[in-house]
């Protein structure tokens, strides 16, 4: 059953990022990038990661996607757009090397070979126990992580401010 | 395994019997009569059975049977795949968010434990901001695939309105989870067993900033200028007809249900009758002479109280509907950035310092 779920999941992930890559219209794009978040929720919520699935929808498929969604729209990009880099085989087989190049470390990284995974505790995952880590274990990046976010914040609002009193 | 599967049929059934059986058409008459009543007006009487009309009732059959055989109509130039799955997009979302809600309590049946909720998750609350940030999707989409300047300014509206609220909906509930200690909504309506408990006294301007919220989520009369009918038209599905105009409307509605659900799971104590505990209430019932019968017994009383409870604030909403004007654009987007935002984050400061220094006993 876990097996089936994690094929399905992992299969149809792959497929829609795959058609997220290939679709020619922007728009077409998020949705398969949309449906891509949504398998991936489901592939953390197998693993016991309940809060983090849950976040993965609300915050990349239901805010960040919804964000992409709301600009393609607003400026109206529709096809032909990325036409012109499409054409030069120069930078796709770039991007396919590069692409490629990833797949090597994680191959022999995630197979098992280099790095020894722990068996996660009992109650891993759930909101309690992220919650603790994050605000003793990792207490100093997650503020520092929480002042950057702020910062950009602040940029971003500097930057569309025309004129400051 | 099939007691159980049997039990969670069972569960699904009566939650979406509910939203899309019962509360779904009958809004959409209490819209028409209780608009009509406060207007002084007679209201939708006309659709009658042998010349009886039961105030109106009639015409939730007669308006599904007229919607069922309209022409599906879709305008020339439109995206037709995005155009037909945008109203789906926008229903199920309103939907799924039921699942975790719980809509009664614990109870032994017979030796076999009943959970009266589709999904007991873990992050409950956060579950249903999670699939209410979805419903965005299908507006968006709808406003976009209709090729109608009109449809697509109310799509962008309903999207910029949407997220704002969303961002001072997910904090007004935080001072409450800090209260319970608890995301699982499960947990937090159990620890409303008794009425001093529920989360209205305490939290009583956290419900406020949530109501409002909620309605502008919904988009729903003050926040409606996605489809503001003076400026456009009817925003974002002025180029549906039939069923899948109808299937924006069940949206609404069925939003209309979660909202008030979730306002009674936070802050109305759940199925919990006031000043009885739901072990006092079996009790009470011949727990002891009879428990299966006196624990079915006391499983449709809290299935009850929620729904009338959930009944109430429906009613609230409505009322709301029908008093006050539409705010101006702008207005709803500095109401939800200057007010409700900050207000919610100044809520979760006091709700600390009312937790740490014992001022607010945690239940």
């Amino acid at each position: 059953m876990e097996i089936l779920m994690f094929n399905l999941l992992g299969g149809l992930s792959v497929a829609l990022a795959l058609g997220a890559i290939i679709s020619k219209r922007p728009v077409n794009s998020a949705i398969n990038l949309i449906g891509t978040m949504f398998c991936l929720a489901g592939l953390f919520a197998m693993q016991d990661a309940h809060l983090i699935a849950a976040l993965q929808v609300l915050v990349y498929a239901g805010a960040i996607m919804a964000l992409f969604l709301f600009v393609i729209m607003l400026l109206n990009v529709r096809e032909k757009v990325g036409a012109e880099s499409r054409r030069q085989p120069y930078w796709q087989l770039l991007a396919v090397v590069s692409a490629g190049a990833l797949f090597v470390p994680l191959v022999t990284l995630g197979g098992g070979k280099i790095l020894k995974f722990k068996e996660a505790a009992s109650g891993f995952g759930t909101t309690a126990a992220v919650g603790r880590l994050l605000y003793t274990d990792y207490i100093l990046p997650f503020e520092i992580a929480s002042v950057l976010l702020l910062a950009a914040l602040v940029g971003a609002v500097i930057l569309t401010k025309t004129k400051i009193r | 395994m099939t007691l159980a599967l049997v039990e969670t049929a069972a569960k699904i059934a009566f939650v979406f019997g509910l939203n899309i059986g019962v509360f779904a058409p009958l809004l959409g008459w209490v819209e028409r009569k209780q608009s009509a009543v406060m207007q002084d007006r007679i209201g939708a009487d006309r659709a009658d059975v042998f010349g009886f009309t039961i105030i109106g009732l009639f015409h939730t059959m007669s308006d599904t049977i007229k919607l069922i055989f309209k022409e599906d109509f879709i305008p020339r130039g439109a995206d037709r795949i995005m155009h037909t799955a945008a109203p789906a997009l926008a229903l199920i979302p309103a939907l799924v968010a039921f699942t975790v809600i719980p809509f009664g309590g614990h109870y032994t049946l017979w030796g076999h434990n009943v959970n009266l909720v589709v999904a007991d998750l873990d992050v409950g609350a956060l579950f249903v901001f999670a699939i209410s940030s979805l419903a965005a999707y299908g507006v968006v989409l709808a406003g976009w695939s209709s090729n109608n300047n009109w449809s697509f300014l109310g799509g962008l509206r309903a999207a910029a309105q949407m997220f704002s609220y969303e961002v001072a909906m997910g904090l007004t509930i935080i001072g409450l989870v800090m209260f319970y200690q608890s995301l699982s909504l499960v947990t937090i309506v159990e620890k409303q067993n008794e009425f001093w408990h529920w989360g209205i006294i305490w939290h009583w301007p956290a419900f406020i900033l949530y109501f409002t919220c909620a309605i502008a989520e919904n988009k729903r009369i003050p926040f409606d200028v996605p489809e503001a009918e003076s400026e456009l038209v009817a925003g974002y599905f002025t180029e549906y007809s039939g069923m899948k105009f109808i299937m924006f409307w069940m949206a609404e509605f069925v939003e209309v249900v979660t909202i008030s659900a979730l306002c009674v799971v936070l802050f109305f104590g759940g199925h919990h009758l006031p000043f009885v505990t739901d072990a006092e209430l079996i009790s009470g019932l011949g727990g002891a002479l009879y428990p299966n019968f006196a624990n079915l017994a006391a499983m449709g009383i809290g299935i009850l109280t929620f729904i009338v409870k959930v009944i109430i604030l429906i009613f609230i909403q409505m009322t709301i509907r029908w008093t006050l004007p539409r705010f101006r654009y702008d207005q709803v987007m500095a109401l939800g950035w200057k007010l409700v935002l900050p207000a919610s984050l100044i809520w979760i400061f006091i709700v600390g310092v009312g937790i740490l220094s014992g001022i607010m006993p945690r239940p």
